[in-house]
């Protein structure tokens, strides 16, 4: 009655939760009646319950392909907008190179997590993956290559000597005029 | 349609380009201006009827200027040209200043009040000579007392009121030396008195009107006679001969008679010797140095000399000076320990001394060098004295009623020698509070800057702003800060004197002036930095290095002194027994932070200083990598040398070596002939080898400090500008190598001219010469690039660091170098050319116009820069590079002397300060001028009107509002819970 008690902290006598469905019965206080086993309804498999789960298998298949090519679009559209942000550096090309660089990252960080809905014993989600792995990392490609148009990605031999200071002399001289 | 295109592009540049320039109420913030005169030359008084406090004065540095008698300063200057020395200045008609100029062409008049030039006059002259000014002493308006000048064989009559030159006489033909003109009042007769040949005295009698000569008188005197003369009254005059042991009287009489009258100066004086007429005049009476004996010698009315009096060296005299009651007097000033004497005595009687004032000097000003006295009548009726008095450092002084009353440091007006020292760290015990006032004021401060920023002052406020910013805190404190803005300028004056000025207000902070104990008064060569404690030694102050010379031929033997910079105490002068032709700082240092210097003498030998030990096996070590060169312009040669052995002979010391030649370069005399080196200031920092183009293209600079920029010209094109055709000059340039003397660059400007100016820093030269065939000025950039290193372009490689660019470089592996450059017109004629200095040398450079009207122009070095085109493409122009124009434009709010002249301009320095955006820059020349410079603007730290009590404002307030609004929202969710 623990919960009870919560309960009335908050101004009402009492109460009854009915919704408990702990499967535990040794958490409960009341015991099952003899008989009675709380084994999932869907033990008793029929023709009709296999078909309609072909069906979701399928149709799981199918929406997981799809979501697995949404990068393709997702891609053209990066592409279009880094064509339009041209080869200068300033804020709005700045934003598309990340967000193009951004958007893949967590993508392929969430793989997991996007093909959950879809995963099934009889759904093969392998394909799919692979292919939305694959668009994500040639959108990761498109944005460092957008990077380095930009000029941003240490590729020449500039950037890696603009900090050089000048070398020593081995030899010092001085003079010039005498003082007259 | 071009002019239109080219005007827009006009627009478009001046607006692209960012302009350093100030607001009005920022001058005088980071800036300061100090103005000054020189060493004075001739002093002339008010006399007693104009009735102001003023005294006129002519210097050596071809000023002449009017000044307050009360408070010094300093009411209307002239300066004229450096080839303009002043010769005589004077008074005429009570309201003119008469000066004579470029020995005795140029006759010039100034309004006596306001200094504005009334006439001038040139004066015809054949060859350079003595000149001479006489001025009638007469207030009348009246031709008939004109102004005589006697200068380059002529003498020339001049009104004094409109400069019209009523007659000349011609003496060029006989060699006839005008000595003496003599203007008796009252008569047209001038007499003229002057040398033929140094043996005969002639005596012109001319009539003042026309110029004719009414009589003639030579008589010969067979001894001859040498130079000076005195003229002690209407008719006579004392000469020596020119054995210097007898004086002669000369008196020509009415009748144009010349009569000699010859005394043996040992006659005179016990022990006689070579004798010497002093300057000051007196009526009667001249004063003879004899044997380091000042001796005043009477003249009878019969041309019968009698000594009358005899002083010590030491003595300055004044001329002598009318007092009442037809009485005349003369002051002199000598020394006794600490303390000047000034006596005034009549010179009818020495017995009678009329003043006797004793005062404390100064040990740094030196001796009394000059003086000028001048008398004025006391409330009492009784005569009251002042003197003006130049010092041996060229210090003038306003001494009245035992005191001085005032003071100027004129030595300032010729600085020769410029370097920079740190202050000293603050120490622990000084608190800052204390400058910084209380913390209430800080806050007034801050709201009244606030108020200002929020458009909401008064103008007393803005008033109380601008002051409070003029003497912001801490800006003169003499310690170091934080971003070493505050530090000392050294400067080293050609009197000998060395001063320390703050760059917070441009005050002195000590002065010192040089001591030798073998000679009295060394004169200052350069300036060294000889100990900057930075890393070790931290305890020790820092000192500068003054290299001084005995005498000033070059073979005279070479004086160090050494003074610590925090306190201007000389800590040590020694006197070095050997020349100085050259002093190389060396790129060593000891264990005390001690910079090794190698001075070259007349022989060809170099000596190390400082002379320890552990200096010498420091340069040991180095023995083989050390050269030196000399640069001969008379001849033509530069040569290079090497370090040999140590020097044999008894005299010689183990810090000295000898040299052998290594190599020379010989420019033909027939057609060059040197007229400007320069080399890279040794301690510049350069912050990276490598220049990276537009399309991310690598050319690696080639920044060495063994180069030598050398500008020849045709000999004849040596003169002045326009002296020859553009076929007749050329000028050709050269970057030398010192190490090798290998030519490494050579480019010919034909039909061009100097005078050269030039600027090296980092990788590049920009020089400044006159193109006779556009007849216009024009700079030249030349920017040097190492191709050796140019194959440096594997990514990979350089990732890994498998590159050499680090490696220590010798100039005997022969770099292969090119060049890029470019000229463009300049639309001014240059005194000085500098460029800023950063401390770590990232922020990008300014160049440092000194421009002929004696102003500094700031120009970007983005406007001198080989790789500007004329359509520059997209990246280039987001890179910053300037489409191509012919000429360099002058923006007019780039000058950073604003609306300052710094008259004479002679020199620019720069020096970093710790923040990396800013340089300080000190201009030197008759005037001191200085200013910080942001060439990028100040992009590491907040300007200093940035509102601190805004940013602490709108902090509280934000904070204040998110508890507010926390507090709100915590309220509103109680009580939506309670419904």
């Amino acid at each position: 009655m623990d919960k009870g008690k919560a309960v009335m902290g908050a101004g009402r006598r009492w109460a009854v939760d009915f919704s408990d469905q702990s499967t535990v019965p040794s958490s409960r206080d009341i015991l099952d009646p003899p008989g009675f086993s709380r084994a999932s309804p869907e033990q008793d498999d029929s023709a009709t319950s296999r078909q309609k789960k072909d069906a979701e298998a399928n149709w799981k298949l199918q929406k997981a392909w799809e979501v697995a090519q949404s990068p393709f679009k997702n891609l053209m559209m990066m592409g279009f907008m880094m064509w339009m942000a041209g080869n200068t550096v300033h804020l709005f090309s700045i934003g598309i190179t990340f967000s193009a660089l951004w958007q893949p990252l967590s993508a392929l960080q969430s793989v997991g997590k996007i093909f959950e809905p879809f995963k099934d014993n009889k759904v093969e989600l392998l394909m799919p993956k692979l292919v939305f792995l694959a668009l994500n990392l040639g959108g990761l490609a498109l944005g460092i290559w957008k990077l380095n148009t930009l000029g941003l990605l240490p590729t020449h031999a500039s950037d890696w000597v603009s900090s050089l200071p000048p070398p020593q002399e081995v030899e010092h001289s001085g003079g010039g005029f005498s003082f007259h | 349609m071009a002019i239109k295109l080219y005007l827009l592009l006009l627009v478009f540049l001046s607006s692209a380009i960012a302009s350093f320039s100030l607001y009005e109420d920022q001058v005088g913030l980071m800036d300061w201006h100090q103005r000054y005169i020189g060493k004075v030359k001739h002093a002339v008084f008010h006399t007693q009827k104009t009735g102001r406090k003023r005294v006129i004065v002519s210097t050596e540095e071809n000023v002449v200027a009017s000044l307050d008698l009360r408070h010094g300063e300093i009411f209307w200057r002239h300066v004229l040209g450096t080839k303009d020395a002043i010769d005589g200045v004077d008074i005429a008609l009570g309201k003119y200043v008469i000066t004579l100029s470029s020995e005795g062409s140029m006759l010039r008049a100034w309004n006596l009040p306001d200094g504005q030039m009334v006439w001038e006059t040139s004066l015809h002259s054949s060859h350079h000579s003595k000149s001479l000014l006489s001025v009638p002493i007469n207030l009348k308006v009246d031709k008939d007392y004109p102004i005589l000048v006697f200068g380059g064989g002529y003498l020339h009559a001049v009104s004094p009121l409109d400069g019209e030159v009523l007659w000349k006489k011609d003496f060029t033909a006989e060699g006839f030396e005008v000595q003496r003109v003599l203007q008796p009042l009252e008569s047209s007769i001038i007499y003229v008195l002057g040398f033929l040949r140094s043996s005969e005295a002639v005596v012109y009698q001319i009539d003042s009107r026309s110029g004719e000569v009414v009589a003639e008188k030579t008589t010969a005197f067979p001894g001859g006679f040498s130079g000076e003369i005195s003229s002690v009254s209407n008719d006579k005059v004392v000469v020596l001969d020119s054995t210097r042991s007898i004086l002669v009287t000369i008196s020509f009489l009415d009748g144009g008679d010349v009569s000699f009258q010859k005394t043996r100066i040992s006659d005179l004086v016990e022990d006689s010797g070579e004798a010497e007429i002093l300057p000051p005049r007196f009526s009667d009476m001249l004063a003879v140095k004899v044997n380091k004996r000042t001796v005043f010698v009477r003249v009878g009315g019969e041309g019968k000399l009698e000594v009358v009096d005899s002083l010590s060296d030491e003595t300055a005299m004044s001329d002598s000076l009318p007092v009442a009651d037809d009485q005349v007097a003369f002051a002199s000033v000598h020394h006794e320990g600490s303390k000047i004497h000034l006596t005034v005595k009549l010179v009818d009687d020495l017995e009678t001394v009329l003043l006797r004032e004793s005062i404390q000097m100064d040990q740094h000003r030196g001796r009394v060098d000059k003086v000028f006295i001048n008398n004025y009548i006391k409330t009492d009726r009784s005569n009251g004295f002042r003197a003006l008095i130049v010092m041996e450092d060229h210090s003038l002084l306003l001494l009245q009623q035992g005191a001085i009353v005032w003071s100027r440091e004129e030595g300032l007006a010729s600085v020769t020698d410029v370097t920079t020292a740190e202050l000293p760290v603050e120490k622990d015990g000084v608190s800052v509070a204390k400058v910084e006032h209380t913390l209430v004021d800080w806050l007034k401060g801050h709201i009244l800057k606030l108020k200002g920023s929020l458009l909401l002052a008064s103008p007393e406020d803005v008033a109380a702003i601008q002051e409070m910013r003029m003497k912001s805190s801490g800006r003169s404190k003499l310690t170091r800060d934080h971003n070493g803005f505050r530090k000392l300028f050294i400067a080293l004056t050609r009197a000998g004197k060395l001063f320390a000025l703050h760059t917070g207000d441009g005050r002195i902070v000590w002065s010192v002036l040089l001591n030798s104990p073998a000679c009295a008064r060394p004169s200052g060569v350069s300036l060294y930095q000889w100990q900057v404690p930075h890393h070790h030694a931290m305890d020790e102050n820092p000192s500068v290095l003054v290299v001084g010379r005995c005498g000033s031929d070059s073979s005279s033997p070479g004086v160090l002194s050494f003074v610590d910079v925090y306190t201007g105490k000389e800590i040590s002068s020694s006197d070095i027994g050997h020349s100085v032709v050259q002093v190389m700082p060396l790129p060593f240092t000891d264990s005390t932070e001690q910079r090794l210097h190698l001075i070259a003498d007349t022989d060809g030998h170099v000596h190390l200083y400082p002379k320890t030990s552990e200096a010498l096996s420091i340069f040991q070590r180095e023995f083989q990598n050390v050269y030196w060169y000399n640069v001969e312009d008379d001849k033509g040669i530069i040569r290079g040398h090497g370090m040999k052995s140590s020097c044999s002979g008894e005299t010689a010391d183990e810090y000295c070596f000898t040299t052998r030649e290594l190599w020379t370069v010989v420019f033909p005399s027939e057609s060059e002939k040197i007229i400007s080196t320069l080399t890279r200031k040794p301690n510049e920092v350069v912050h990276t080898q490598a220049k990276v183009s537009t399309d991310q293209d690598v050319l690696y600079k080639y920044v060495s400090r063994n180069l030598l920029f050398v500008a020849t010209v045709s000999p004849k094109g040596a003169g002045e500008i326009g002296s020859v055709t553009p076929e007749e000059s050329a000028l050709v340039v050269y970057l030398i190598d010192t190490i090798t003397g290998r030519i490494l660059h050579r480019l010919s400007h034909q039909g061009c001219q100097g005078p050269v100016h030039a600027v090296f820093s980092e990788n590049w030269v920009v020089y400044h010469y006159f193109n006779l065939r556009a007849h216009k000025y024009e700079v030249t950039v030349v920017e040097i690039y190492d191709q050796s290193r140019a194959e440096n372009k594997n990514v990979w490689k350089l990732v890994l660091g498998k590159h050499n660019l680090t490696a220590p470089i010798s100039s005997y592996s022969r770099p292969e170098m090119f060049t890029k450059s470019q000229s463009y017109f300049f639309p001014q004629s240059v005194k000085t050319i500098a460029v800023t200095s950063t401390a770590k040398g990232i922020t990008s450079k300014q160049l440092l116009i000194g421009t002929i009207g004696d102003q500094i122009l700031a120009l970007d070095k983005r406007f001198v820069d080989p790789r500007r085109t004329l359509n520059p493409s997209q990246a280039e122009k987001e890179e910053g590079i300037i489409p191509l124009t012919d000429s360099l434009p002058i923006i007019p709010q780039s000058y950073i002397t604003h609306s300052l002249k710094v008259e004479g301009l002679r020199g620019i320095v720069t020096a970093p300060a710790k923040l990396e955006s800013t340089t300080h820059v000190f201009a030197y020349g008759v005037d001191l001028f200085y200013t910080r410079l942001a060439p990028s603007k100040t992009y590491d730290s907040l300007t200093d009107d940035f509102s601190y009590a805004l940013l602490l404002i709108t902090i509280v307030a934000l904070v204040a509002a998110i508890y507010i609004t926390w507090a709100i929202s915590e309220k509103k969710e109680l009580s939506e819970k309670w419904r």
